[in-house]
């Protein structure tokens, strides 16, 4: 995915829409700032995730970090590679390395999350 | 402001990423700390160990205060021995955990960065009255460790001394480009290689012709997951004011026949004591890594806590140590740790998780 199209949250996940379907990933900034990631924790099917609350965990070897939903809805598919390995989304964050699909309701938008220039912004701050 | 080692400069212009550690800011990876954790199990890693502190000891009554603060025995030591102790408090908790040097006429030691200040004024403290000079050269020198497999092929002829020579745990002094250093056979990886004290002004010669003699650095992330692996304690973690050395599992580091020092008459009441916890090594049967902080439970029941874990690098999976009470620090000891609020299952794991390969 061109990073240009995508939407940010703060917490660094990027989201994209599609129809009703929203695929969710985490920033290259993030993964490069995380390094040597050992395991990600992903949502079951099915499940709930809703806009700014944890939907899984993603372990380096230093710390832990949560994975913030960057929109409401129900998890349709997860990127079950990621569990077997997680260099992946080192390597690829914004195509291979995605995390989950959520069906959203209709009539969503992705409007209250940052455009790449925003984000960009924010994460020149976190650097300083 | 944190403190900065000679070689500071050289960390961020080398992509290290700096956090602040005991007072110092110290480069904690300079790109994947697995990476950096290799490099030193199968080749050679190079770290900036400035923060810790570097004391000297000189007078009549050197080893009098030693073997007041210190609860190994300093006066069997040889002549160029290094020798591991703990300094503790009169209740038997440990003040710091310490590298003691005997020179000819002269000591030193080596403590950890974020006690330095507290040691110091311990020191003073209990030098009242003994005719001892206690200086502090943390700031006027630097000290560099090179660690692995290929770390002593790689110090060859780097001083006008044999490094090669020197049996594990003992230093000698010599000179780097004609300046004095000492080179001592110690670290804290769990590999072979050698500690380097040299003055802060040839900090940077001697750092940058380590690299070009093939060392790579690393930060103290990597530190940390060797340490870690080598189950070697990390004063706040594993050692703190409440904890003893029996607890430790360090009596070897205590000579309780050697006399008096600080902490003894409480020792000889803690260490047959059968109600306190002990470390022990766990390994998290599950993915996810136990860290710093997490209860350890059997039959649902809270039967100690984690005070260092991580996933190895060498083993790929997590590991932990942990105090546990009496009854649970068996090897094989199945149990349960909280992990943000999800069990999952470990084993009490015999200690260290990681030995070199002798040769």
């Amino acid at each position: 995915m061109d990073p240009k199209t995508l939407r940010y949250a703060k917490s660094h996940e990027w989201a994209h829409l599609e129809g009703d379907i929203c695929t969710v990933g985490l920033t290259k900034f993030a993964v490069d700032q995380l390094t040597d990631i050992i395991f990600i924790d992903l949502p079951n099917l099915e499940d709930l995730v809703a806009e700014g609350e944890g939907f899984g965990e993603i372990e380096s070897v230093k710390a832990v970090s949560d994975l913030y939903s960057p929109i409401t809805g129900d998890v349709v598919a997860i990127n079950e590679k990621l569990e077997t390995d997680p260099a992946i989304i080192s390597g690829d964050p914004y195509d291979k390395g995605w995390l989950i699909k959520v069906k959203v309701e209709p009539g969503t938008t992705l409007d209250h999350l940052m455009t790449l220039e925003q984000y960009e912004k924010q994460i020149a701050s976190e650097e300083h | 402001m944190a403190l900065r080692t000679p070689l500071y400069d050289w960390h961020v212009s080398h992509g290290g990423r700096t956090v602040e550690f005991g007072g110092w800011d110290m480069p904690v990876q300079y790109g994947s700390i697995v990476e950096e954790h290799h490099v030193v199990r199968k080749a050679a890693g190079l770290f900036d160990i400035g923060h810790m502190g570097r004391l000297s000891f000189a007078g009549p009554d050197a080893l009098a205060l030693l073997q007041r603060i210190y609860t190994n025995n300093a006066e069997t030591m040889k002549n160029g021995q290094v020798r591991y102790g703990l300094i503790c408090n009169e209740l038997g908790g440990i003040r710091d955990d310490v590298l003691v040097y005997r020179w000819p006429d002269t000591w030193s030691m080596v403590v950890n960065a974020s006690n330095r200040d507290k040691i110091v004024n311990w020191i003073a403290q209990h030098a009242k009255g003994l005719a001892v000079n206690v200086k502090d050269e943390t700031t006027t020198t630097c000290m560099i460790a090179v660690q692995g497999p290929q770390a002593m092929a790689l110090c060859r002829a780097l001083t006008d001394t044999d490094a090669d020579r020197l049996a594990y745990y003992f230093a000698t002094p010599a000179h780097y480009r004609g300046q004095n250093c000492i080179v001592s056979r110690t670290g804290y990886t769990g590999e072979d290689g050698i500690e380097i004290i040299a003055s802060a002004e040839q900090g940077l010669e001697l750092w940058e012709e380590l690299i070009r003699r093939g060392a790579k650095p690393c930060g103290l992330g990597a530190r940390d997951t060797l340490r870690l692996e080598a189950a070697m304690p990390l004063y706040g973690h594993e050692l703190t004011e409440d904890l003893d050395p029996f607890q430790a599992g360090l009596s070897w580091a205590v000579k309780m026949d050697k006399g008096e020092f600080v902490g003894r008459e409480a020792l000889l009441r803690r260490r047959d004591d059968a109600r306190l916890p002990r470390r022990v090594g766990l390994e998290i049967l599950g993915r996810r890594a136990a860290r710093e902080g997490s209860t350890v439970l059997v039959a649902g029941r809270p039967v100690g806590h984690v005070t260092s874990g991580t996933v190895t690098p060498t083993l790929n999976k997590p590991i932990a140590m942990a105090y546990m009470e009496p009854g649970h620090t068996a090897s094989g000891t199945l149990c349960a740790v909280d992990v943000r609020g999800r069990m999952e299952e470990a084993r009490v794991t015999p200690l260290p998780f990681y030995r070199r390969p002798k040769g």
